[in-house]
Formats: C-alpha cells, sequence, structure tokens
C-alpha cells in the first residue's frame, strides 16, 4: 500500500478512510484527529492546566505525549491500584514517560495507603473494574481540584466509546447513553473531564505509540481480563472488519444526534450536589461512592 | 518458514512468502486488532513476508472502563 498523501511506502492501513499513511503522514492524521476533537467539543486551550490521567498503557501515554507534541503543557497522574507487578510495571512506564516528556508524574498510592484494589472490591462486594473505575475517578477530581488543574484528560479512544455506547444501549441505560460525551464541563467542584483521543481507534493509538518507541504496558490489566468492555469491542471490531467505518459512525453520528436521548434529571446529573460527611468532597449522596467503597475494609484497619 | 511472535510469548511457523493480510487470517486474527512488526517497521495487510523473517503481532485491545 502507498501514502494517500506522498505515494511512498505506507506503515498503516486505514480502512475506515479508505487511507493508507506513511510514518510522517500518519502523524500528521493523528495529530489532525485529535485537534479536531479538542477544538469540535472546546476541550480546553493550551493556557490551560491539562492533567493526564494516565496508566501506563498505550492510551494515556500516548495521549499524554500527542498533547505535549502538539503544545499543550500537561501534567500527569498515576495512581497505584497495588495490582502486584502489574501495577510497578505501569508505573516504571508513566515514569518514564514524565521523564521523556520533563513533566511532573504525580503518584497516589492507593494500595498502600488502603489496600489492593481486588481486596476492596471483594469486600465491597464488587467487580474489580468498578471500584477500580470509583478510586480512580475520585483520585482524578481530588488531585485536579487541590493541584490546581483546569481540566482532567483521559486516554478513552474511540473504541472504548463505542463499546460503552453498545453496552449502554443494549441495556437502554438512558442516563447514561445522555452523558457519554467527550467532555464533561466542570461543574460543583466536579473538575472538567475531557477525551481527546476519542476519534481515534486503538490500533491507530498503539501505532503511534510503536512508532515513536513509546514503553508502555502491553499486558493486560489482569482484572479487566473477562470485563464486558472487552467482549463489545470484540464485537465491534468483527463489524468493523466486515463493514469499515461502522464504528467510527456508530460513535461519531451517535454525538450528533444524542439530544433524542436527553432525559430529565437523575443521580446520573451533576446537579444537586452535596459534600460527602467523611471526606468533604462534591457528591451526589450523604457519602460520597469512594468513602462508601473504603468504608468496607474499616475492620482490616483495626 | 515465518516465525511469528504471538504476544503471550508463543510462537507459530507459518509455511511463506504470504502477504501479512493471509497470515493473520491462517491464525485466525482480525487485522484491526493487532499491528503487525517486522523488526522496526509496521506492516499493511497487503506486504509478503519471505521464509526466514520474523514477525510480530502486537494487541491493541485493552479492556476495562473508567
Amino acid at each position: 500500500m502507498k501514502c494517500r498523501v506522498c505515494k511512498s511506502l505506507a506503515v498503516i492501513s486505514l480502512p475506515r478512510h479508505n487511507s493508507a499513511f506513511c510514518k510522517e503522514h500518519f502523524f500528521e492524521f493523528f495529530y489532525n484527529q485529535v485537534k479536531k476533537a479538542i477544538k469540535e467539543f472546546r476541550m480546553f486551550r493550551p493556557s490551560e492546566r491539562i492533567l493526564v490521567c494516565v496508566s501506563g498503557g498505550k492510551d494515556s501515554l500516548s495521549l499524554w505525549h500527542a498533547l505535549t507534541v502538539l503544545g499543550y503543557p500537561a501534567d500527569g497522574l498515576y495512581i497505584d491500584l497495588g495490582i502486584g507487578g502489574y501495577s510497578e510495571k505501569s508505573k516504571e512506564m508513566a515514569e518514564k514517560m514524565a521523564n521523556l516528556l520533563g513533566r511532573r508524574l504525580i503518584i497516589v498510592e492507593f494500595g498502600r495507603e488502603y489496600a489492593p484494589v481486588n481486596v476492596v472490591a471483594k469486600r465491597a462486594r464488587r467487580s474489580e473494574c468498578s471500584a477500580c473505575g470509583t478510586i480512580k475517578r475520585y483520585y482524578f477530581n481530588r488531585v485536579a481540584l487541590e493541584e490546581g488543574y483546569d481540566v482532567v484528560a483521559t486516554g478513552h479512544n474511540l473504541d472504548d466509546e463505542a463499546a460503552r455506547l453498545l453496552g449502554n444501549i443494549l441495556r437502554w441505560h438512558i442516563p447514561f447513553i445522555a452523558k457519554q460525551l467527550p467532555v464533561l464541563e466542570e461543574e460543583n467542584e466536579l473538575k472538567k473531564k475531557v477525551k481527546p483521543l476519542c476519534r481515534l481507534t486503538e490500533q491507530e493509538i498503539a501505532a503511534y505509540a510503536f512508532l515513536n518507541r513509546i514503553s508502555y504496558i502491553r499486558d493486560e490489566c489482569p482484572m479487566s481480563q473477562d470485563s464486558t468492555s472487552l467482549l463489545y469491542k470484540r464485537a465491534l471490531n468483527l463489524i468493523e472488519a466486515e463493514s469499515p467505518g461502522t464504528k467510527h459512525f456508530f460513535y461519531l453520528e451517535f454525538l450528533k444526534q444524542r439530544d433524542i436521548f436527553s432525559v430529565s434529571p437523575t443521580n446520573h446529573d451533576r446537579t444537586g450536589i452535596k459534600r460527602c460527611e467523611i471526606c468533604g468532597s462534591a457528591s451526589q449522596t450523604d457519602i460520597c461512592s469512594f468513602c462508601r467503597l473504603v468504608s468496607y475494609l474499616q475492620p482490616l484497619k483495626t | 518458514m515465518i516465525k511469528v511472535v504471538l504476544h503471550n510469548g508463543r510462537t507459530e511457523e507459518i509455511e511463506g512468502p504470504k502477504q501479512v493480510r493471509q497470515i493473520l487470517k491462517e491464525l485466525g486474527i482480525l487485522e484491526n486488532t493487532v499491528l503487525v512488526a517486522r523488526g522496526e517497521d509496521l506492516l499493511t495487510p497487503d506486504r509478503i513476508v519471505q521464509d526466514g523473517e520474523i514477525i510480530e503481532l502486537i494487541p491493541v485491545i485493552s479492556g476495562g472502563f473508567l
């Protein structure tokens, strides 16, 4: 295959765009997609302080790298969940990227301070992925507030968002569907959250990481191997293989037409925010979901 | 034979020369779920791999939502 732009040998084929690109023009395509997402959804300006949530995986590290290249100075936040060797290795990748970019990396030692996420999940009778999500969302917001960041950026990509949309539609979780946006505006001490990679697939992001020689943890999180998100991704990839562009159309067209899912306020809205009676952070209930989760550890601490 | 290095450390041997697309098909792997690398190069599905060459399949799917 030849690069669509310069006709030299292509390094990646993008059937959804009926294109192929050489390394140089793939980077151009990649940065254009990030810039388009930032502009289209009014994510942030270069003058704003951005906190990138890094897991040590390809998506978050590529996001941090790309934002820096594009002139958005961003710092990183890594949350150590105490998943043995996996956490150690992923933290090392995050530290390596911080050194490469010359940016600050904030590390939260959740596993050491409380307990490994699998222990927390077991105590609370929740799935590991659910507990992990609660912990991460809590620290993303808390650290951004405490350290004065304007916006929190995550490495969610087109596959993540399309799979989540499919899952929400299969269960008709209308309030979740209505809130599934690449930007959640700041409100009531909940910092603005953005997903600048929402126009790029996992394969494109993995290619970006590979071609930039970004070291990332390739192993799947041992806790997420049976997650339903992987099932939905497999289903979408099967469809995509037969009908390129479906995934892109499914998610990006949803964003254009999402008003049809508008719903009356529910407990998933950011309105009606209270203050958690334990930690004092913004919460929709008297005790925030993080404090509720770690409260199951109390017997362990005594 | 072409040596195919898989993510889990396993290797497969496939008779060459063969297009990347055909190699993936024989292994039952969707093109959109991996990168195919030969050394420091990425190979598109139409590229031909010769006997004696080594390629690596790098999975691109990560799981879990925040």
